[in-house]
C-alpha cells in the first residue's frame, strides 16, 4: 500500500511540475471561497460585487480564483491552502461556518492574508492576518421597514385594514442575531411610520430552502399578515407573495422580476467597498483591519430600486430623508426610547460579543439611549443584538 | 431466461447473458467506453462553452493531481468515499438493500463528537481516542442493525426503513448541536481548537495519513472476511437464494442481522474519521450524500473491496475534477456534472455489454440456449 502510495506521489508530483512549467510569473492573486454558487442570492451577491471589483481595479481572471460549493466544513480549509499554494495572497469566505476552518488556515500560514465575512472571532482570535467583515446591513432594514409601514398606512387609510390588523409576517432562518437583529430592525423601521404595527416570526431552521420559505409564508398570510419580508436566501417567500397579492419587502436582490406587483424593496449588503479595500490592501501591504463594519456612508448598505407599482406614495422621500438622519446620527435605529423589553426599557444590556454563548460580563452595549449594534471599532461587525422586543410574536 | 426466443417470430434483436468474458476483452470494452465518453462530453463541452476540451480535461487532471498537497486531498476524499463503500458491500452482497449508510455515518459522527464535546481533555487524549472509535463503531452498528432487526422477524422494508433512518440521524444532531451551540446559528464550529483532544494525529506531518492507514487496513481486512471466512460465504448465499441458505442450513435471521452490524459498524468508523481524523465537527451534512455514493461505487465494483479503491478513485477523480473545471474556466459546476454525468453513462452502460450479447436477427445463428 506504501509503495503505491509513493509512487502515485511521485507520478503526480511529475505531472504537476510539467502542469505548472507555464506559470513562472509573479503577480498579485485573491481569492474567493463561497458556500454555493450563482443560484443563490447570498452568494451572487458575494459574486457580483468580487467581479465588479476585479474589473475595476483591472485583475485579470489567473488573478481572481472563484471556488463554489464549498461546504463549511474540512473542504473550506483544504480549498483554502490550496489556494496558498495556488499563491494566492489574500484569501476570502462568505459563509460564517466558514470561520473556524479560515481560522485554521491562517494559523498556518501567516504570510497569506484571511478574510471571512460575517466571522465574530478575528478580535478574539489576536492574528495579525486573520479579519472580519460585516455592515450595519441593521440601518438598511429599517429604512426598507420605513417602506413597510408606509405600505401599512396606505393599506388602513384605503380601509383594507384596520390599523389593529396591521400585522408584518417575518419569514427567518435561523433563531440567531444576525436574524434577530435583523427583523427587529425591520420592525422599528416600519413602527417609526405606522405605530400599531405587530409582527409575527417563523423560523424555517435553514439558509436556503425554497419550500420551506414559501410554506412559511403561506402560514404567514393565512394567520393574519398583511405584508411578508424575509431573511432566507431563496425566492420563495416573494413568489408566494406574488401569487397571494401580498405585499413582500426582500433581502439581497431585487425582487421585482419574480414578482413585479407585489415586491416594494429589498435592503442589501454591497461588498464591493469592502473587497477594494482587502484587495489594494493586501497588494500594498498596507493592514486589512481586524474587524470592518461598512455603513450606508461607505456604500456597503443599500437599498434595490423602489417598485412603484407596490409601494405607497412618498415612500422614496421617506427614505432618503431617513437615510439622512442616520448618516448624521440624528435618529438611531435601536433607540431605547422606541421600543420596550417585556414592558420595560433596555437601560443595559451584556451582549455575547466574544462568541462563548454567554453575556460578556462589563460589557454594556447601551450607549446614549441606543443598543449599540455592529460596532467593529469597540466590539464586532457581526451583529449581536439579540433582544426579543415587545410587539414581535415568534411562533 | 429468454430460452424460448427464436422460434418462429424472432425479434430483430434479442439479448442473451454471456457465460463470461475473457478478461482481456471486458477490459477493452470498458476502454473503449471510456475514450468514447471523453468524445461525447469533449462534443458537449465546445458546443456549450466554446473552451477546448483538451484544457478541460487538463484542468480536471490537474484538480487531483495539480500540487502535493491536491494528491492528499484527493486520497482523503478516496478513502471516506471507500470507507462507505466498504461499508455497504457486505449488506449488498446479501441484497439486503442498505440506502442507510447516511445515517449510519451520521451516528458514529455524532458518537465520536459527543466524546470529544463532553470529555475533552479529562482523559489521555490516546484514551478519548479509543473511546470515541468504540463509541462511533457501536452507534452505526445499532443504526444498521435496527431496520435489520425488523427485517429478520417482521420482513419489513429495509429500502424505507434504512432512508428514514438517515433523516432521523439529521435530525438528531441538529437537535444536539443545538445543545450545543445556544447562539441559534446552527453551526459547530471547530471542536476544541485549542487543546486538538480527540483529534488523529498528524503521521509524518501529514494531517489525513492516519485516516488513510486505518480505511487501506479495512480494506484488506473485508475483503479476506467475504472471501475467504465462513460468514463471507454465508453472505454469498443468502444474497443468491435466501431458500437455498434455510436448506443448507444457515440461520438467515441472524445472517442478516450480523452482516448489518457489520455494515453499520464500518460506517460508524467512517463517522469517527470524519470527525475525528478529518472535521473536527459535526453537521447535518457532514456525509454530504456518500451514503448514496458509496452505493454505485460497491455495485461497480462487483463487491469486490480491492476493486473498489479504483472505483471510488474514479468517482472521487470526476467529483474534484468537476469542482476544478467550474474554478479554472469560471463555469457553473453543472457543466462539469454534466461531463461527470456523460462519463459515469458510459462506464455503467458498458457493464451490459459486459455481461450481455446483443445478438440480430439476419445472423442466422443458432446462440446457445445456456
Amino acid at each position: 500500500m506504501k509503495k503505491i502510495l509513493s509512487l502515485l506521489l511521485v507520478v503526480a508530483m511529475v505531472l504537476g511540475l510539467v502542469a505548472c512549467a507555464g506559470e513562472s510569473e509573479d503577480t498579485f492573486k485573491v481569492g474567493f471561497i463561497f458556500l454555493h454558487d450563482e443560484n443563490s442570492t447570498y452568494d451572487n451577491n458575494f459574486m457580483m460585487a468580487a467581479k465588479q471589483v476585479q474589473q475595476e481595479l483591472g485583475l485579470s481572471d489567473d488573478q481572481v480564483i472563484f471556488k463554489t460549493n464549498i461546504p463549511e466544513d474540512n473542504t473550506c480549509y483544504d480549498t483554502a491552502m490550496k489556494l496558498v499554494d495556488e499563491g494566492c495572497d489574500v484569501i476570502f469566505a462568505d459563509s460564517f461556518g466558514h470561520e473556524s476552518f479560515m481560522l485554521q488556515a491562517a494559523k498556518e500560514c501567516p504570510e497569506v492574508q484571511f478574510c471571512h465575512a460575517t466571522g465574530t472571532q478575528a478580535k478574539v482570535a489576536g492574528l495579525a492576518n486573520y479579519h472580519n467583515a460585516f455592515a450595519s446591513i441593521y440601518e438598511g432594514r429599517y429604512l426598507a421597514g420605513i417602506a413597510a409601514g408606509l405600505k401599512l398606512n396606505e393599506m388602513i387609510s384605503s380601509g383594507k385594514i384596520t390599523a389593529a390588523q396591521a400585522k408584518i409576517g417575518y419569514v427567518g432562518a435561523w433563531p440567531y442575531a444576525e436574524v434577530k437583529s435583523g427583523y427587529t430592525s425591520f420592525y422599528l423601521g416600519a413602527k417609526s411610520v405606522c405605530e400599531s404595527v405587530t409582527m409575527d416570526v417563523t423560523f424555517t431552521n435553514s439558509w436556503f430552502d425554497i419550500s420551506l420559505e414559501k410554506e412559511a409564508a403561506e402560514n404567514l398570510i393565512k394567520d393574519g399578515c398583511v405584508l411578508i419580508s424575509q431573511h432566507a436566501d431563496s425566492e420563495g417567500a416573494p413568489k408566494a407573495c406574488e401569487a397571494a397579492s401580498v405585499p413582500n419587502v426582500a433581502y439581497n436582490i431585487s425582487t421585482i422580476s419574480m414578482a413585479p406587483t407585489t415586491a416594494i424593496i429589498s435592503s442589501k449588503i454591497d461588498w464591493a467597498p469592502y473587497f477594494k479595500l482587502m484587495i489594494e490592501s493586501a497588494r500594498d501591504g498596507k493592514e486589512i483591519p481586524t474587524d470592518y463594519c461598512g455603513t450606508i456612508e461607505t456604500g456597503s448598505v443599500a437599498l434595490t430600486e423602489l417598485n412603484t407599482a407596490a409601494a405607497a406614495e412618498g415612500t422614496q422621500e421617506a427614505i432618503d430623508a431617513a437615510m439622512a438622519k442616520l448618516k448624521s446620527g440624528e435618529i438611531h435605529v435601536f433607540d431605547t426610547s422606541k421600543f420596550t423589553v417585556s414592558g420595560a426599557a433596555l437601560t443595559e444590556y451584556a451582549a455575547d460579543i466574544n462568541g462563548d454563548y454567554k453575556p460578556d460580563e462589563g460589557v454594556n452595549v447601551i450607549k446614549d439611549g441606543y443598543f449599540n449594534e455592529s460596532d467593529a471599532e469597540a466590539y464586532r461587525s457581526a451583529p449581536y443584538f439579540d433582544v426579543d422586543i415587545d410587539g414581535i410574536t415568534i411562533k | 431466461m429468454s430460452n424460448k426466443s427464436g422460434r418462429k417470430h424472432e425479434p430483430l434483436i434479442h439479448i442473451t447473458k454471456r457465460a463470461s468474458m475473457v478478461w482481456y476483452k471486458a477490459w477493452i470494452v470498458r476502454a473503449v467506453a471510456i475514450v468514447a465518453a471523453l468524445l461525447v462530453s469533449a462534443v458537449v463541452i465546445t458546443l456549450l462553452t466554446k473552451d477546448n476540451p483538451v484544457e478541460v480535461y487538463a484542468a480536471m487532471f490537474k484538480g487531483s493531481f495539480g500540487t502535493e498537497r491536491k494528491v492528499w486531498v484527493m486520497l482523503k476524499e478516496l478513502v471516506v468515499l471507500l470507507c462507505v463503500s466498504l461499508a455497504v458491500t457486505p449488506a449488498f452482497k446479501m441484497r439486503f438493500w442498505n440506502i442507510g449508510a447516511e445515517g449510519q455515518v451520521l451516528m458514529g459522527a455524532l458518537g465520536a463528537a459527543a466524546c470529544m464535546f463532553y470529555i475533552d481533555d479529562k482523559i489521555p487524549n490516546v484514551a478519548l481516542i479509543a473511546v470515541m472509535l468504540v463509541v462511533s463503531i457501536l452507534l452505526g452498528m445499532i443504526w444498521g442493525m435496527i431496520p435489520a432487526f425488523f427485517k429478520a422477524i417482521w420482513n419489513t422494508n429495509e429500502t424505507l426503513f434504512t432512508l428514514m433512518m438517515n433523516y432521523v440521524a439529521m435530525q438528531l444532531i441538529s437537535f444536539f448541536i443545538m445543545i450545543w451551540v445556544p447562539n441559534g446559528s446552527s453551526v459547530m464550529g471547530t471542536i476544541n481548537s485549542a487543546t486538538e483532544s480527540g483529534w488523529l494525529p498528524s503521521l509524518f506531518g501529514q494531517k489525513y495519513l492516519f485516516s488513510i492507514l486505518i480505511v487501506a487496513v479495512t480494506t484488506v481486512a473485508l475483503f479476506i472476511y467475504l472471501k475467504y471466512s465462513k460468514q463471507g460465504y454465508e453472505i454469498s448465499v443468502v444474497g443468491e437464494s435466501e431458500n437455498t441458505a434455510r436448506y443448507v442450513g444457515i440461520n438467515v435471521k441472524k445472517v442478516i442481522i450480523r452482516t448489518m452490524a457489520i455494515s453499520g459498524g464500518i460506517c460508524g468508523l467512517a463517522g469517527f474519521l470524519l470527525v475525528s481524523g478529518i472535521n473536527h465537527t459535526v453537521s447535518p451534512n457532514l456525509a454530504g450524500g456518500v451514503g448514496f455514493t458509496a452505493i454505485m461505487v460497491s455495485w461497480l465494483a462487483k463487491f469486490n473491496p480491492i476493486v473498489m479503491i479504483l472505483t471510488s478513485f474514479l468517482i472521487v477523480f470526476l467529483q474534484i475534477g468537476a469542482g476544478e473545471i467550474a474554478t479554472t474556466f469560471r463555469l457553473n459546476e453543472s457543466v462539469a456534472d454534466i461531463v461527470t454525468g456523460i462519463i459515469l453513462f458510459f462506464i455503467i452502460g458498458c457493464e451490459f455489454f459486459v455481461q450481455y450479447k446483443i445478438n440480430f436477427r439476419s445472423k442466422h445463428k443458432e446462440e446457445g440456449h445456456a
